[in-house]
């Protein structure tokens, strides 16, 4: 028994690194869809949290802990800027802004000589370790529990049902929604930082649009009405490829399927919150 | 110099505007942000290039090929991903994660059918001919960009603003509502207009895959970013704003290069994008952004 | 309390409202009435800082509020419904009551985030508050239901009581009894009453002629975005612009 919990865990311990990491980009783009916005820069976040807390640990030797809070507040630091102009507007801006704004990411992590250019970052000191996924996520939760039941967690839900009457009864709408898109961006920037530091390597590819869509699939299969939700969905599709290899180069196109199928048959997504009747 | 480079900044610019007038029309009449025009418009250059290589037609017959196919896509996105959608009320974000879901799927198959590789039209497809006036000269590959653009665009505009079509599919923009009670087909009418707006960025696909001679699954990705930077540079659902702003883009991005650096070029349109959205939201012509907001 | 001076507006060319001027008194229910596109609700929209005037201002309690955002006219004292109902359909009725006493809260995020008894404290008392506003619109045993299971009525009864909960010192109130039935009416009636007699300002847009003379203590009437009468429900009822315009002769019996 002992022996197969070993091979076991040989085999599978890097999978629960990458759902803890996954689980962590979900919640990144959960809290902005909490309010009805769509960002679909959170990959581009999590590349930039990943280059910030490399090369902290790697050029100026920084501890460990610094550099992870560089690599979040970079990324936090940039929705501000980018969030402040967009988030006045409502509706759709958010999506498309972010979608540029990843495009230029991946650019210039491509032509920056300080990441590497195309060959990446080689050798970023393997600092992560399971425990630091496990608090970090254990924080998430309880952030998000404790911001469910608040007065600002309930702000963030009357905008997403309505943006206009949220407004006129007194709810900065647009200070929350920049709010929140700047915490997804932090954690998303912390999930790349935790997430460099046991890969050793980062590609300038790895942050592209195909990994933004993976991380809005997360979300959407599992249902946004509460944060178990993406953490479900992207427990869910972090596992499912792992077993379904035989889709091999499909992958891409089976989570095309799962947003299409799911916003118009499951639009609350795999877990549901039914008020009582 | 300056001269040589407007007219190159026209070619390209006249197809960023194609472009986004398929993708500002489908936002001005469904009210849809369709992420998957960028793989419409991918998939419009290979049926393009397909049947250049398979039955040796002319470069016009291969851009109504294009059109077509791509026309058909979009028409089938709209019936499968949209349409159900359409019939109840949804979040304002469902379609287009609808549509994002399509361009994936459409991308990746796509990559599965034609591989990662990069696709040229033959050696001998468009003749090397060009035509000198003062200090510029032409090719035969600008004039026909430039002259299919700018001749498809006067063509919707023409069918838009002064045809019994063209009135229908205003006033299904302005209201569905209304326009339903006026006895106006909504649904028809909504379905013609995803087929005519993605067979226009079909057009743009088979004319950027001749004037760089490149195909691949990937095609659609940097134009979709260019053309969501024109369509609020423009004005969202503004017709004249998406030429314009497509004019603007392709001037922008030529002289970047010509009087800059390169490296530049790709961010041009989030730099814009970023700009208009901070001085000016509702783009250059607009002023309906209270009524939509 | 509220003040307009010349507001106009124009769309796209058409001249909605047409250098309006009035003035809702402390207190009062004020009636604001005229056919349909005379531009009723675009004043609403003006006041509550949705929509900005062409010219003229809106004054609030002696501030200017002409060019504030909806949240900070909010924050001033002023709540308003919907025409067309506005409520949080996937939230209880509790939480569409607590999300409008958002500002009424002090606590902080860090309060939040550290368990401190502030939380606790203000989210009983907001609790207690919100219970007592359902009950004064007979919601108080459906407190915890989802706000989309309500009837058609009692939505509007719901986004009336989420307005009150902010504790605005004017409530703008958007056709309220539209989609009601006669006893339902009647009801709303005395409940509007019955939050004016607390000191709540009313403002509001009504087409239900039995409704505006019967709870109204002044009556403006809108015609193309112009003022063509003022004054008690008695005296405007049968002025002959406003029968010509609008209300027809029978009113004037009523």
């Amino acid at each position: 028994m002992i022996e197969f919990l070993m091979s076991f865990w040989q085999t599978y311990n890097t999978l629960f690194y990458t759902v803890l990491v996954h689980g962590m980009l979900a919640l990144s783009i959960y809290i902005t869809l909490a309010c009805g916005q769509l960002s679909l820069g959170n990959a581009a976040f999590m590349g930039i949290g990943a280059y910030t807390a490399a090369l902290f640990t790697m050029k100026l030797n920084v501890p460990f802990g610094i550099a992870l809070l560089a690599g979040g507040m970079l990324p936090a630091l940039i929705a501000l800027i980018i969030g402040a102009p967009t988030l006045r507007l409502s509706g759709v801006y958010l999506a498309m802004a972010t979608l540029g704004f990843g495009e230029v990411v991946r650019v210039a992590f491509l032509n920056m000589s300080i990441t590497g250019g195309s060959v990446g970052l080689n050798g970023v000191p393997p600092k992560t370790e399971l425990w630091h996924l496990f608090a970090a996520m254990g924080v998430l939760i309880y952030f998000f529990l404790k911001l469910k039941n608040s007065r600002f967690g309930r702000a963030l839900e009357a905008i997403r049902e309505d943006e206009v009457a949220a407004a006129v009864m007194g709810i900065k709408t647009t200070w929350f929604k920049v709010w929140a898109f700047a915490i997804g961006a932090f954690i998303a920037g912390l999930a790349g930082g935790l997430n460099a530091h046991f890969t050793y390597f980062l590609s300038p590819r790895e942050y592209g649009f195909d990994f933004a869509v993976d991380i809005l699939t997360f979300a959407i299969l599992g249902g946004t009405g509460t944060f178990w939700g993406p953490l479900i969905g992207s427990t869910i599709l972090t596992i499912l490829p792992e077993m379904l290899r035989f889709i091999g180069s499909y992958r891409l196109a089976l989570n095309g399927l799962i947003l299409v199928l799911v916003v118009i048959y499951l639009p609350n997504g795999i877990i549901t919150v039914k008020k009582k009747d | 110099m300056f001269l040589q480079q407007f007219v190159n900044a026209l070619a390209l610019g006249s197809v960023y505007a194609l472009f986004a007038l398929g993708f500002t029309l489908i936002f001005g009449v469904l009210e849809v942000i369709t992420l998957a025009h960028g793989a419409v418009f991918m998939i419009g250059a290979f049926a393009g290039l397909t049947v250049v290589t398979k039955f040796n037609v002319s470069p016009i017959t291969a851009i109504l090929v294009g059109m077509m196919v791509s026309g058909m896509l979009g028409w089938l996105i709209d019936l499968v991903a949209v349409r159900p959608l359409r019939k109840r009320k949804f979040h304002h974000l469902a379609p287009m994660i609808a549509t994002i879901g399509c361009a994936t799927i459409i991308i990746n198959v796509a990559q599965g059918i034609f591989g990662a590789e990069v696709y040229r039209f033959p050696f001998d497809f468009m003749p090397a001919m060009s035509y000198n006036f003062w200090a510029i000269q032409l090719t035969l590959l600008q004039i026909i960009i430039v002259g299919v653009a700018l001749s498809l665009m006067m063509m919707i505009i023409f069918l838009l603003n002064r045809t019994k079509w063209g009135k229908a599919v205003r006033a299904v923009a302005e209201s569905p509502r209304t326009a339903a009670l006026l006895g106006i087909p909504v649904e028809r009418v909504f379905q013609i207009t995803a087929f005519a707006a993605s067979a226009l960025g079909g057009a743009a696909g088979v004319l950027t895959g001749i004037n760089f001679n490149a195909i691949h699954a990937f095609m659609g990705g940097p134009i979709m970013h260019r053309g969501i930077a024109v369509i609020i540079l423009g004005g969202m659902g503004d017709i004249r704003g998406a030429v314009l702003g497509g004019l603007i883009l392709g001037f922008a991005e030529i002289m970047s290069v010509a009087y800059l650096s390169s490296d530049f070029r790709d961010a041009i349109s989030f730099g814009l994008l970023f700009v208009i959205l901070l001085i000016r939201p509702a783009g250059i012509f607009g002023s309906n952004l209270e009524r939509k907001g | 309390m509220l003040q307009l001076e010349n507001i106009v507006k124009d769309f796209g060319g058409l001249r909605v409202l047409d250098s309006l001027s009035l003035q809702v008194g402390e207190g009062l229910i004020f009636g604001l009435i005229g056919p349909n596109g005379a531009g009723k609700t675009t004043l609403f929209n003006i006041i509550s800082g949705l929509s900005r005037p062409t010219a003229g201002r809106v004054i609030f309690n002696g501030t200017d509020i002409t060019h504030f955002a909806p949240p900070s006219i909010a924050a001033r004292g002023m709540g308003r419904t919907f025409q067309n109902i506005r409520i949080f359909k996937e939230l209880s009725l509790m939480e569409n009551l607590l999300a409008g006493m958002h500002r009424l809260y002090t606590y902080s995020p860090v309060a939040m985030l550290l368990n401190l008894p502030i939380q606790h404290r203000e989210e009983k008392a907001m609790r207690e508050k919100a219970m007592e506003i359902l009950e004064l619109f007979h919601l108080a045993g459906k407190a915890q239901r989802q706000a989309e299971s309500l009837s058609y009525g009692e939505q509007r009864k719901l986004e009336l009581a989420r307005a009150l909960a902010t504790s605005p010192k004017l409530l703008l109130v958007d056709e309220p009894a539209a989609g009601m039935n006669p006893a339902e009416t009647e009801e709303l009636m005395g409940e509007i009453v019955q939050i004016n007699n607390r000191g709540y300002t009313i403002c509001l847009i009504e087409h239900d002629m039995k409704f505006v003379m019967g709870v109204c203590r002044q009556v403006a009437v809108l015609n193309f975005g112009e003022l063509i009468a003022l004054g008690t429900p008695e005296q405007v009822k049968c002025n002959p612009q406003v029968i010509e315009a609008y209300l027809g002769k029978d009113v004037c019996k009523l």
